[in-house]
């Protein structure tokens, strides 16, 4: 962990609206992050998505509640929408899943990742293009000039998401959040894709919050991971600690994980425990 | 238990000067009781074999004979007892608003098989579900259940091959490792032939036997499964995606 911290969540609950009332889909999480790489763990509907959104304010119908959410010196509970423009895309944002679902089709991919710069800084289009293709050269994309009149349709799944890579780091954001960014696409492609964002992020100093099921993943790419379940974090371990883990899920997750070489045994499954949903307390 | 041989088998999709060779020349046979793997990037051909198989691609050209006959000389009712297939993504191969028992009842009620009650019972049993599920709708199921909802639906007419397209890619790793048990187990009871496509050269150590590495269509290589470890493949496409898939796996 270098420097302080850019983000600072505490008690963070967020509840989504059901019939008569609302259902915590995440509860008391508190975390902090510095110019490093997170990761959030945990099976689907752990909650692990809901609080990349929650942070954005991509929620209108969900009811937030938090000790307190600082992010450098605003406090994103309290601050209006407007301000929130401000910030959303411009100081911190998301890449999200589905480069296929995320962009638009019918417009040119370059045009979708220049608007995001002129969105939030004023400057003649002709400039925005150029940073943009220099955007695409910096997540090594081949021949920026011609894939920046591409349609989305036209362009690989790996290249796909480097474009949105591109488009999100365009505007120097402080904090990304990833939420499951290379879950799409194939091992030999995701492995560039990583390699790519982790230099970006690291070159830039920017905090990252990678979203992801995929344990393998976590550990060789993040500092420090958060493992959720039930909308909790159980457990928070630094990445090379991950296999001293000490909460029966994250042992039971790492378990349940074939590999290679890994011999013909039936592979461990999780026996879920009602305790495991009880409220408990931890600092990260 | 039944073989599977694979000979020469090409298709092209689309027509003029838009048609696209999707499998130029793709030959290789299956032991009975074998699992077989197929992996490589997406769009290198892997699903579509399946489908040239299961007949749902039938312009194909070539031989596919399963045990000593050819798909093709199959009747529709028998093949289907033969070769059935699970799908990857448990969302969308189930008819949201048809019940398990629907979806089981279906088949049987083709196939004009007797104790369809009894058949249902053991099929839901046999996939780990309580025998109540058989009342609920998708939307009541998780991704797991749904997905031993749609083991189950192949298994109810007792076929001998089971073309595996993906079946646990869109699944978490505590979910993925039931699902894997449980077709592992169901082969060691049962004898199955399992053809499997994974991108997930981890899934496909756990439960292949031989698997063959595809490139734009091409079987590249075949290998066996302990030619994984330290990378002892020759061909330098089946070489990256093993170090690949090593590097990623590496940490634990």
């Amino acid at each position: 962990m270098t420097g302080e911290h850019i983000l600072d969540v505490r008690k963070l609950s967020v509840g989504y609206r059901s019939d008569g009332g609302y259902i915590d889909a995440v509860r008391n999480v508190s975390f902090k992050l510095g110019r490093e790489k997170l990761g959030i763990v945990g099976e689907s509907g752990s909650g692990k998505s809901t609080i990349g959104r929650a942070l954005l304010r991509l929620l209108p119908t969900a009811r937030i509640t938090a000790e307190s959410i600082r992010f450098e010196e605003l406090d994103l509970l309290n601050i209006s929408e407007r301000e929130m423009l401000k910030v959303r895309g411009r100081r911190m944002s998301m890449i999200l899943q589905d480069p296929k679902f995320s962009l638009n089709p019918i417009r040119r991919v370059g045009d979708q990742i220049s608007e995001a710069y002129l969105t939030h800084f004023k400057c003649a289009k002709a400039d925005a293009r150029a940073k943009t293709i220099d955007m695409l050269q910096a997540v090594q994309i081949r021949d920026p000039e011609r894939v920046y009149d591409l349609y989305p349709h036209e362009v690989s799944g790996g290249m796909g998401q480097r474009i949105m890579i591109a488009m999100m780091l365009l505007t120097d954001p402080d904090v990304v959040i990833a939420d499951e960014p290379t879950s799409a696409l194939d091992v030999t492609v995701r492995l560039q894709v990583l390699n790519i964002l982790d230099r970006l992020v690291s070159e830039r100093g920017i905090g990252l919050i990678m979203i992801s099921h995929d344990l393998n993943l976590v550990r060789n790419f993040c500092d420090r991971v958060l493992i959720m379940y039930a909308g909790q974090v159980v457990e928070s371990l630094k990445a090379p600690e991950l296999s001293n883990a000490q909460h029966p899920y994250t042992q039971g997750l790492l378990a349940a994980q074939p590999r290679i070489g890994g011999g013909r045994t039936p592979l461990k499954v999780l026996d879920r425990r009602p305790e495991w949903k009880e409220p408990l307390e931890v600092q990260a | 238990m039944k073989s599977v041989n694979v000979k020469n088998l090409t298709i092209t999709l689309g027509e003029g000067s838009k048609a696209v060779t999707i499998l130029p020349n793709v030959s290789f046979s299956v032991e009975p009781g074998e699992c077989f793997g197929l992996v490589g990037e997406s769009g290198s051909g892997k699903s579509t074999i399946l489908r040239c198989m299961s007949l749902l691609f039938k312009q194909w050209e070539g031989e596919i004979r399963l045990g000593n006959q050819s798909v093709r000389d199959m009747p529709l009712i028998e093949r289907c007892r033969t070769l059935q297939m699970v799908f990857q993504d448990p969302y969308g191969s189930l008819h949201p608003r048809q019940s398990v028992r629907t979806v089981l009842s279906e088949p049987l009620r083709i196939h004009k098989l007797d104790r369809q009650k009894e058949r249902m019972e053991r099929a839901i049993t046999e996939v780990g579900l309580p025998v109540e599920f058989l009342d609920r709708y998708p939307h009541q199921l998780s991704g797991g259940q749904r997905q031993r909802v749609a083991i189950a639906r192949a298994l109810i007419l007792e076929p001998s091959i089971l073309l595996l397209d993906e079946p646990t890619s869109a699944l978490d790793v505590s979910v993925q490792a039931e699902i894997l048990n449980l077709l592992a187990d169901l082969r060691a009871r049962k004898g199955f032939t399992y053809l499997m496509v994974s991108h997930d050269l981890a899934v496909v150590d756990y439960m292949c036997d031989r698997f063959a590495v595809m490139q734009a269509g091409d079987i590249v290589e075949i290998l066996s499964r302990d030619m994984l470890e330290g990378n002892k493949a020759t061909h330098p496409y089946a070489r990256q995606l093993i170090d690949a898939s090593l590097e990623y796996d590496s940490a634990i």
